[in-house]
């Protein structure tokens, strides 16, 4: 039990530890821009210790700034879930929507989210005052879908055989060999995939924000580096992480909960 | 004689990079209603094949199979199959597993009279107590009995079972023999069953029917047996014909199988 | 002295017992089987014997020393056969001989490996991937990789379990032949009792759990080789035959419960599903039509 506890909590503390030490020793000799660790703390006290104030814009709590954020990323990664999965399934069913489709597919895949968001403000400029929170769901949504595309896709493709023939023996119609059958053997695949999109949801929303200004922690992050608030950077970066992190373990325990039911 | 299944010059022929590769050739077997059936060979010998046809889950290249009259065409529920692995869907509990088919077959019937039906199958396998488990906290052996269960619920005119208990171990093996001859003696079903077990066939059947080595698999010999039912296990060893019949089908796997039966009709079909 | 003993051993697991009281000697150069019931605690027997757990209470000793853990002495073959996939069946060999005899020169380990890949009959496909063989030959090379360390004792835990009815005979032969000429000492876990009785001088059957021990040893004194189709003849194979497997029942019927339940099967007859959907009633037994069955 006592070894149990070194390794869970003393050993990732160590390592935190160590990072601290380096970025101190940085800040101190080759790196002078380099807020030191003390130096951030004191600046971001009042945005950790009042996390929801509002105080201007773009002087808030980073709670706060980070709800924006995820308001945006749960519309954004809800249109990406609702338009892949569908696709994903015709994919895994059908060779000919597979060769139509996939090479197209595989050509977008790549593309970064900073090369999409200008497409998307081009095309919701006419919404005016609003094309930059369209422009980011659309980025959002055409950047995160892959994963779920092409891990529901493969899921489909591995029901075994024999649930299938349990459905023929059946004589199962078609709607219920997919909601009986199809789906729940495509569940795990497609919670990898859904895992997947949310971290790339998360990536891309810091990038949308940056460019575009609007509230949020990447938008807070590019401005305070435009206002020589150093300290602030690595505020919006820790919560970044540790927001990014939190939701992977969330997502990670429902996709487990599925693969212990399959 | 009025057969039940009618099996007559079955080939099945599957595409291969090498050219077609004939699996079974001028299978020919009838089955009376009532009967319990087992079809012996080693493995590959195309057996499973022939059961897959019978399923309707394979289609025949040539021959045909006529079930109570109609010719087979297709998978259905009027022919209860057991596999190998009991293919139980890992997301829903063994009852739910088995009123997948009930809810089918059974459409008319009222939802009390449906679960009931599942209730009494899986309470006859010994699932009684643990029907509401999901396969994943069901032994192997637990699995099958869902699986047998599931197959008698749909009240079949016919039970395929293939290798049902190949992955059992021999002792497990032995209670699930009991269990399924209980239940084909209490529905009175017409049963095929492959096998590569030797006495498994023996405790079961009322003929053995041994196939010859594939490729171009075909029938062998068949074996009567004509032992009492209901038969014990314990009668069963200490009857000197039990091991005549034994050695008989042993000496078949072992020197036999891979010689085919002279029939010069066959000979010139092939060609 | 016995050259395996195993005395009062007891094991638990999560405060379940599993086995109990646990009482064997095996003499050296015997061939003993246990025979029992999947799930019954015939491997946590072996991984005891093998040193990879150790006993509440008692203990194993091995000629005499108190097993404390794992080692070359004792060769285990599980029913996977836990090769290195990417490794020839050769180099799998040679991984271990290389381990056990590092004082060997090169072309004596060599020798060695030959010697028992031949042994196994596998010389052709020495140089084979684990995954270009059968899993008969799988097991093969699994069997001649633990002979070729050289182990005092030979522990067998389903060796033969996951491979179809004849490789395993062919393979059961081939173990009876290497025992006549190695004269190891082995101690086979197995679930079928024909297996028992081709193999083995002494089986001895295991109790059903929790807490299972094992039952009276039955002496196997059938005359070797035995062949088994031959052995349908033998009074005694049958004697023997009848007596273990209905020993082995005798347990199992002591663990079943009655049923109380009363059921009901509704006396309903099944829809068909290639017709068009109706809206009635479903028939009865009674109500059905008779059939038409086609003579010829």
């Amino acid at each position: 039990m006592k070894s149990f506890k070194l390794d869970g909590l003393v050993l990732p503390l160590f390592g935190v530890a160590c990072v601290l030490l380096a970025w101190t020793v940085s800040s101190a000799t080759w790196a002078k821009d380099l807020p030191s660790p003390l130096k951030t703390w004191e600046s971001s006290k009042p945005y950790i210790m009042e996390p929801f104030a509002k105080r201007g814009e773009m002087d808030q709590g980073i709670l706060r700034f980070s709800w924006y954020s995820l308001k945006l990323v749960a519309q954004g990664y809800a249109i990406a879930l609702i338009i892949g999965t569908p696709i994903g399934f015709f994919l895994g069913l059908s060779k000919t929507f597979t060769k139509t489709f996939d090479p197209i597919i595989q050509v977008l895949r790549p593309v970064s989210p900073l090369a999409w968001l200008p497409l998307g403000l081009v095309l919701f400029l006419s919404t005016g005052k609003d094309a930059g929170t369209y422009g980011a769901l659309f980025t959002i949504a055409i950047c995160s879908m892959w994963p779920t595309v092409l891990n529901t896709a493969v899921g489909v493709r591995a029901v075994p055989q024999d649930y299938l023939n349990v459905g023929k023996v059946l004589k199962l119609s078609r709607w219920k060999t997919l909601t009986k059958i199809l789906i729940p053997a495509t569940l795990p695949y497609m919670f990898t995939g859904f895992r997947l999109s949310l971290g790339i949801s998360w990536l891309v929303i810091v990038a949308a924000e940056m460019l575009t200004g609007r509230p949020g922690v990447g938008g807070f992050l590019w401005q305070e580096y435009n206002s020589l608030v150093y300290e602030h950077i690595i505020l919006s970066i820790i919560t970044i992480g540790v927001i990014g992190f939190i939701l992977d373990r969330l997502m990670s325990l429902v996709e487990a909960r599925f693969k212990a039911i399959s | 004689m009025s057969r039940f299944l009618d099996i007559s010059q079955l080939i099945k022929t599957f595409p291969t990079p090498k050219g077609p590769l004939t699996v079974v050739r001028d299978f020919n077997l009838g089955v009376k209603k009532g009967e319990f059936i087992t079809l012996i060979g080693h493995s590959g010998c195309g057996k499973s094949t022939v059961l897959s046809m019978v399923a309707g889950l394979t289609d025949l290249t040539e021959g045909g199979i006529i079930l109570a009259g109609k010719e087979v065409t297709g998978a259905g529920p009027d022919r209860g199959v057991v596999f190998q692995a009991p293919c139980l869907l890992p997301w829903y509990t063994a009852f739910e597993n088995v009123m997948l088919g009930v809810d089918q077959v059974y459409y008319t019937a009222t939802s009390l009279e449906r679960r009931q039906i599942a209730e009494y199958y899986l309470t006859i396998v010994g699932l009684g107590d643990s029907m509401h488990k999901r396969p994943s906290e069901l032994s192997q052996g637990m699995r099958q009995r869902c699986g047998i269960a599931r197959a008698f619920a749909l009240s079949p005119k016919m039970l395929l079972l293939d290798e049902p208990f190949g992955m059992l171990d021999s002792l497990t093996k032995y209670e699930l023999q009991d269990v399924l001859l209980d239940l084909w003696q209490r529905d009175q079903k017409t049963a095929l069953m492959v096998t590569h077990d030797v006495d498994e066939a023996l405790y079961l059947s009322d003929r053995v029917v041994m196939m010859t080595d594939g490729p171009e698999a075909t029938v062998g010999d068949i074996l009567e047996v004509n032992f009492p039912r209901p038969r014990t296990r314990k009668q069963l060893m200490e009857d000197p014909e039990y091991y005549r019949l034994r050695e008989h089908l042993i000496g078949f796997l072992e020197e036999r199988s891979h010689l085919r039966p002279g029939k010069p009709a066959a000979v010139a079909a092939a060609h | 002295m016995a050259f395996l003993e195993l005395k009062n051993v007891s094991k638990s697991f999560g405060g379940q017992r599993v086995l109990s009281d646990i009482n064997l000697s095996i003499q050296e150069g015997e061939f003993v089987a246990i025979v029992g019931y999947s799930g019954q605690g015939k491997t946590t027997l072996i991984n005891l014997v093998a040193g990879l757990i150790k006993p509440d209470h008692g203990e194993v000793s091995l000629e005499g020393k108190i097993v404390t853990g794992p080692g070359p002495d004792r060769g285990l073959v599980f029913q996977n056969y836990s090769l290195l996939p990417w490794l020839t069946v050769g180099e799998n060999i040679a991984l271990a001989v290389d381990q056990v005899f590092p004082e060997w020169t090169a072309a004596q380990r060599l020798a060695h490996i030959d010697k028992y890949i031949a042994m196994v009959k596998l010389s052709h496909a020495k140089d084979r991937l684990p995954k270009q063989l059968s899993g008969g030959m799988r097991q093969r090379v699994s069997v001649a990789r633990t002979l070729a360390i050289n182990p005092r004792i030979l522990l067998l835990d389903e060796p033969l379990g996951a491979l179809d009815a004849l490789t395993r005979g062919t393979l059961q032969d081939e173990i009876a032949h290497i025992w006549q000429t190695e004269r190891k000492t082995v101690v086979l876990i197995t679930n079928s009792v024909d297996e028992a009785l081709l193999l083995a001088d002494r089986i001895i059957p295991l109790t059903i759990g929790p807490g299972a021990t094992l039952g009276e040893s039955i002496p196997v004194t059938l005359d070797r080789p035995r062949d088994r189709k031959g052995v349908n003849h033998d009074p005694e194979f049958k004697r023997l035959r009848a007596l273990v497997t209905n020993q082995l029942l005798a347990f199992n019927a002591s663990r079943k419960v009655s049923l109380t339940q009363k059921l009901i099967r509704p006396d309903i007859l099944p829809e068909n599903l290639e017709a068009p959907r109706v809206n009635r009633p479903p028939r009865r037994p009674g109500e059905e039509k008779q059939e038409v069955i086609v003579s010829s």
